[in-house]
């Protein structure tokens, strides 16, 4: 057991360690400094020329959303074209698997797009060759890099004395691939290959197993897929089963490594924001606040699987008291939950366990850590959604010592106040709409037969979905149904909105900040790197997040743990 | 004019608010709060489920009587809040009334152009028109003196007692309406249209007719709206999820969930904060023009100041004489009073007064016809010719030093006088045909306290700037010895201007005070400008708020108000906020302990019934609402103890605090409705 929980702080510290570097690393690629990876940028220059795209064009927060989201909606296009017809063109899909039906198109396409990677689909049997490299594991880098290039422009925005240049979403964008992820995706493939995941061509192999039997086992290009779905906080398995698979995660090593790989970049981006606008202190307490909510959900969520089920304990059947239900052996309970945590922080989505399994307040801490969704948060969109709390902390804190508040020299005033407020009522909205259209549904038409769990638990299931959706996770309580147009559609519309709207909002609010006077900094100011900001920081996070979701988690997790 | 220690709530007031709260239920003008709006929506939603209740026995309908209650206690929530708001707004209101009885209808001399005086009510009198006033008249309108000069009796307005003078082509010309004239004639030409004065627009602005929300209260308007948003939509989706949990909740519960999720404690308060805020201005008899320029002041952070009346008392004072051995002290201090028994400035007269403290006094009478010299540019000495010959000559260092012939003694002196500079001081030496004895040190005096003030000024980052006419070397010395950050020392009126500009320029704003109509651009230009009440018209045109009192040092009471005013509303709102924790853990529990008796582990106020619980939560919400109006109108108050401290204190008290309060009232009011029901 001890060295289970060693294990859990092995996996932290060695994530934070290695965020320290990578975020001063990150900081240079922003400002265009030069490093070791220069090597590259011959690649990029061609991809600029091809495109005919200038990187250096000074662009402000307008162009550049219009930029990014016209970039976009080509993903998805792309995506939802070569899902809808994958078995009409013949490029590489030795299996020979069909077309898709479009409400299933649709949503993984926009899945994929938005960086969620919530498939409806089963991994591995669902799709070629040509899907799973030049669609998922293509997107799986974009859409990462449109995250982390849309972080930077915020950063830039935040530094701006007076000026409206942000950056330029393009260099940035293609920057954040070629710099970022993919130097990182090759070390952590080579990683997981060396451990023995997969990765080859050779479609289906039949295997004799101990018992006899022959079985067909899926190869595929599984170490880079891996690689980057953890790296881009994407969460797409190549497997159905995702890192439970023994092919993605075959043992306790690279369970290690893919944990610290969801938690790095986002990590790292927490430094950078205190080394791009040299404010170290700040990113630290920032990163404090996350850190103090992180550990709280892993320990709650560590203890309450360590605790185990009660029921089966009542029944004296357990000799390991641990809740083993639905996880893997080679991982044990405390390093799923650690994982559990992580993934459902950062907006990742891979699952080393089945999440469905956890017991319900673990279960429940997965959905709290969603409903939050900036605890580190996705790559680039953690710290966005971090910033709209911040914005929204800073103006009561502000009130609170009599100046009209400001955040790093600009005066947050009511422009910025209304934006940060539609985007933090986004969340709920969705989620609790979705539920509800959800739980409507089953409850007047209970033949469509979603459920596979009735009760609280089934709620949980249709809560966790719809919360997955918004916060862009892509990880599920498996148990529902998913793959029919109702949640197709949804889930699409959700994730779409969910994605979008929380990053034109902030920028939109750094686009007025940024070219507003400073203010100077008094005796009067509110210091934002002092324990008392920091807790009003928290008490906004956790207030927010519960106040609009407490009734929902009582009739879910909280009833069911409860009534156990 | 105004007593400081009147009660919150007077009867004549109470009964005024009381009436007005009723008033204030019209959706037209309840929709301008968009939190109280919803819950004067929630409750005829109630009004119209307890008619149904009555009429039909459907589960979702609930109890007739239940619904009933609930629904007075919806009621009563929005009055209270509509209450808050009158009752600051008749507070102002009395306090405005007594501004307004100095200007109930007097008789103006109008002067007619052809000369004529021809009497006439004062609310006749227009923009340009002239009138005479003499003494024992009433002045009926704000104006200039174009003419004479006139003692006046200011106390109306004030409540200063002693009498001020008031002339003709002087930065002390305007006289204010209601002020009666002590002595002397005087022409005025009036300088605003009927109703339009300073107090007219001020009265306005307490009354709320015109009341526009300041830019801190619109974006907190706005973050309120969201938080009410956000609970609509829990409470809304919340129904199919009860639906499907099998828990069906009656609407009663619903609404009352809804009502008490909903920052109803700083909706139901914010505009009475608001006017508080200008009612505390109008308190300290600062009239502002704006409530805009009340919450600016709080975020001001460089104040300038002029030194003389705020920094030190009055003018250079004589505080010690020092001579040459060979006169007696006695004998040098005799002719220093001599030299200035004709001396009227003020210097001249402390001369005399330091003196006369010393038992040495010399009667005018006693020197006989002497001829006294005036003080002159070029010669820079002033004094007197004896009628034995004596010449006495007082003056700057370097003038008495060129007319002296004993050189060796000018050393002797030039080491005091160098020693006089230095401690800020200014050296005044004097001679006696053509022979230095000694030297008069002046000194500014620094008034009491004002360190101390200067001290907590800095501790809320407001960085002070002592203006002053002295040199540099002078103006530095009382710089530090008051503790000021800054000093423009020589300073001209163009100084202050361009001062400003840049520390504008820098994203900082700016307070000033002034009275002269050269300081009139200035007090434009600075983000809060203050005109005494005594300076210029054009210099209260310029400035953003009038202080009645003409008092330098009000400067800072205006940004302890506009501090309070921000401080009051951010902490109700954190209070309110964190109230939601308790009713959370009272309702939920209480909605589906019924259903799902398991949840009745979340009961952790041991809460008696499900409907009690609920009712006490409701109650609470609402009864919160007047206990706090006391807070609201008289202010959080503001403690300079540097923003960290404050924030960790603010937060103890109303975060903390208003996380703990409810558990404690929510219980106490259940303890008493489960008896009741």
């Amino acid at each position: 057991m001890n060295t289970e929980i060693l294990g859990v702080f092995l996996i932290f510290l060695l994530s934070v360690g290695l965020a320290w570097p990578l975020g001063k690393y990150i900081v240079k690629v922003f400002r265009g400094e030069k490093t070791w990876t220069d090597f590259l940028s011959p690649l990029e220059r061609l991809i600029f020329k091809i495109s005919g795209i200038d990187p250096n064009q000074p662009m402000d927060w307008k162009q550049n959303m219009k930029t990014l989201l016209g970039i976009n909606v080509l993903f998805f296009v792309f995506a939802f074209l070569a899902l809808a017809f994958q078995g009409s063109h013949p490029f590489w899909n030795p299996v020979n698997i069909g077309n898709w039906e479009p409400t299933l198109a649709f949503n993984t396409a926009v899945s994929f797009a938005t960086n969620t990677n919530l498939q409806h689909y089963s991994g591995e049997s669902g799709a070629s060759y040509f899907t799973q490299l030049l669609v998922f594991c293509w997107l799986q880098f974009v859409s990462a890099g449109t995250g982390i290039a849309a972080c930077a422009l915020l950063f830039q925005g935040l530094k701006n004395r007076t000026g409206s240049n942000l950056g330029n979403f393009y260099n940035l964008m293609v920057k954040s691939c070629t710099r970022i992820l993919l130097p990182l995706a090759v070390v952590l493939a080579v990683i997981l290959m060396v451990n023995g995941t997969t990765a080859n061509f050779e479609g289906l192999a039949e295997v004799t197993t101990l018992e006899g039997e022959i079985v067909q086992v899926a190869g595929g290009p599984t170490a880079p897929m891996v690689a980057i779905k953890q790296l881009g906080t994407n969460g797409g398995g190549y497997f159905g089963p995702n890192s439970t698979h023994p092919f993605e995660n075959p043992n306790y090593l690279t369970n290690i490594a893919e944990n610290v790989a969801i938690l790095l970049i986002p990590m790292a981006l927490v430094f950078a924001f205190g080394f791009f606008l040299n404010r170290k202190k700040l990113a630290l307490m920032f990163f404090g606040v996350m850190t103090v909510l992180f550990i709280t959900f892993t320990a709650v969520s560590v203890s309450e699987e360590i605790k185990g089920n009660p029921a089966i304990a009542a029944m004296g059947i357990a000799t390991d008291q641990s809740n083993m239900e639905g996880k893997e052996v080679r991982f044990g309970a405390a390093a799923s939950s650690l994982w559990g945590v992580s993934t459902t922080a950062t907006s990742n989505g891979s699952v080393n366990s089945m999440h469905d399994s956890h017991t319900p307040l673990s279960g429940g801490i997965f959905m709290l850590d969603m409903f939050i969704n900036a605890v580190y948060g996705g790559v680039g969109v953690g710290f966005i959604n971090f910033f709209l709390f911040v914005i929204v902390a800073v103006f009561i804190a502000g009130q609170m010592i009599g100046r009209t508040p400001d955040l790093l020299g600009k005066k947050i005033e009511a422009r910025e106040v209304k934006i940060a407020a539609m985007v933090v009522i986004l969340h709920p909205l969705l989620i609790l709409v979705g539920t509800a259209m959800s739980s409507y549904g089953i409850v007047q038409d209970p033949s469509l037969g979603w459920l596979k769990n009735p009760g609280f638990h089934g709620f949980s299931e249709m809560l966790y979905e719809n919360t997955s959706a918004s916060a862009n996770n892509g990880s599920g309580f498996e148990g529902l149904g998913d793959n029919t147009p109702f949640w197709n559609i949804l889930t699409g519309v959700i994730m779409l909105l969910a994605r979008y709207i929380p990053i034109i909002g902030p920028l939109a609010i750094v686009g007025s900040l940024s070219v507003k006077n400073p203010v100077p900094a008094t005796a009067g100011s509110l210091q934002l790197d002092s324990p008392a900001f920091a807790t009003v920081l928290i008490s906004v996070i956790v207030i927010v997040a519960a106040l609009a979701f407490f009734p929902a988690m009582v009739l879910g997790p909280l009833a069911e743990y409860y009534t156990f | 004019m105004s007593d400081n220690n009147t009660s919150l709530f007077s009867a004549e007031t109470f009964s005024q608010a009381v009436g007005q709260s009723f008033a204030k239920l019209n959706p037209v003008l309840m929709i301008k709060n968009p939190v109280m709006f919803t819950v004067e929506i929630g409750t005829a939603i109630m009004l119209v489920v307890t008619v149904l209740s009555g009429l039909s026995s459907h589960d979702s309908l609930g109890d007739l009587g239940y619904n009933a209650v609930i629904t007075l206690i919806l009621f009563l929530t929005v009055l209270f809040g509509n209450f808050a708001e009158a009752i600051a707004e008749a507070r102002g209101k009395a306090q405005a009334d007594t501004l307004r009885k100095t200007r109930r209808d007097t008789l103006a001399k109008l002067l007619n152009k052809d000369g004529s005086i021809s009497e006439t009510s004062s609310a006749d009198l227009k923009k340009g028109d002239v009138f005479v006033a003499i003494a024992g008249d009433v002045i009926p309108a704000d104006g200039e003196i174009i003419e004479g000069l006139a003692s006046i009796d200011e106390s109306a307005i004030t409540g200063e007692s002693a009498p001020v003078i008031r002339e003709a082509d002087t930065d002390r010309n305007s006289v204010i309406g209601g002020t009666k004239v002590l002595s002397d004639q005087i022409k005025v030409q009036v300088v605003t249209e009927p109703g339009e004065s300073f107090l007219d627009k001020m009265i306005s602005l307490v009354e709320g007719a015109n009341r526009q929300k300041t830019p801190n209260e619109i974006a907190l308007t706005i973050l309120l709206a969201s938080f009410t948003l956000i609970f609509l939509i829990v409470t809304v989706t919340l129904k199919p999820f009860a639906d499907f949990a099998n828990a069906p909740i009656t609407i009663a519960a619903l609404v009352s969930l809804f009502v008490c999720l909903i920052p109803t404690t700083i909706g139901g308060l914010l505009s009475s904060i608001g006017i508080a805020g200008m009612d505390r201005a109008l308190r300290a008899n600062i009239i502002a023009k704006s409530g805009k320029a009340v919450e600016t002041a709080g975020d001001i952070d460089t104040l300038l100041l002029d030194k003389t009346g705020t920094i030190t008392i009055g003018n250079r004072k004589a505080t010690s004489f020092s001579h040459l051995e060979e006169i007696s002290d006695k004998k040098f201090a005799e002719l220093c009073v001599i030299s200035s028994l004709a001396d009227s400035t003020p210097e001249g007269k402390s001369i005399i007064e330091l003196a006369k403290r010393q038992d040495i006094t010399v009667a005018k009478e006693s020197i006989g016809e002497a001829l006294f010299i005036k003080f002159s540019a070029e010669t820079r000495m002033s004094g007197v010719d004896l009628v034995d010959g004596r010449k006495i000559r007082k003056g700057a260092w370097d003038a008495i030093s060129r007319w002296s012939e004993n050189k060796d003694d000018l050393a002797k002196l030039e080491a005091k006088v160098t020693e006089i500079a230095n401690n800020g001081g200014t050296p005044l030496a004097l001679a006696v045909d053509r022979k230095a004895l000694g030297v008069i040190q002046l000194e500014d005096i620094i008034k009491p306290g004002i360190q101390e003030r200067f001290e907590r000024l800095r501790k809320m980052g407001v960085k002070t700037v002592m203006v002053t006419g002295d040199n540099p070397l002078t103006a530095a010395f009382i710089a530090k010895k008051a503790g000021v950050d800054d000093f423009i020392a020589e300073a001209k009126p163009e100084d202050k201007m361009n001062y400003i500009k840049e520390e504008q320029r820098l994203g900082k704003l700016v307070a000033m005070m002034g009275d002269g109509t050269n300081d009139a651009p200035a007090l434009a230009q600075a983000d809060v400008g203050v005109a005494m009440n005594s300076g210029t018209q054009a210099a209260k045109e310029a400035a953003n708020m009038v202080d009645l009192d003409s008092d330098p040092t009000k400067l800072l009471e205006v940004i302890e108000i506009g501090k309070q005013l921000l401080i009051t509303r951010g902490n109700v709102t954190t209070f309110s906020i964190a109230n939601d924790v308790a009713k959370y853990f009272a309702i939920v529990p209480a909605l589906f302990a019924a259903a799902i008796p398991g949840l009745n582990a979340l009961n952790i106020m041991n809460l008696s019934t499900p409907e009690s619980a609920i009712l006490s939560a409701v109650i609470f919400n609402a009864i919160i609402i007047p206990m706090l109006i006391p807070l609201a109108l008289s202010g959080v108050k503001y403690r300079p103890v540097g923003a960290s401290a404050l924030l960790t204190r603010n937060l103890l008290v109303y975060g903390l605090g208003g996380v703990i309060v409810p558990f404690i009232g929510i219980k106490l009011i259940d303890l008493v409705v489960s008896l009741a029901l």
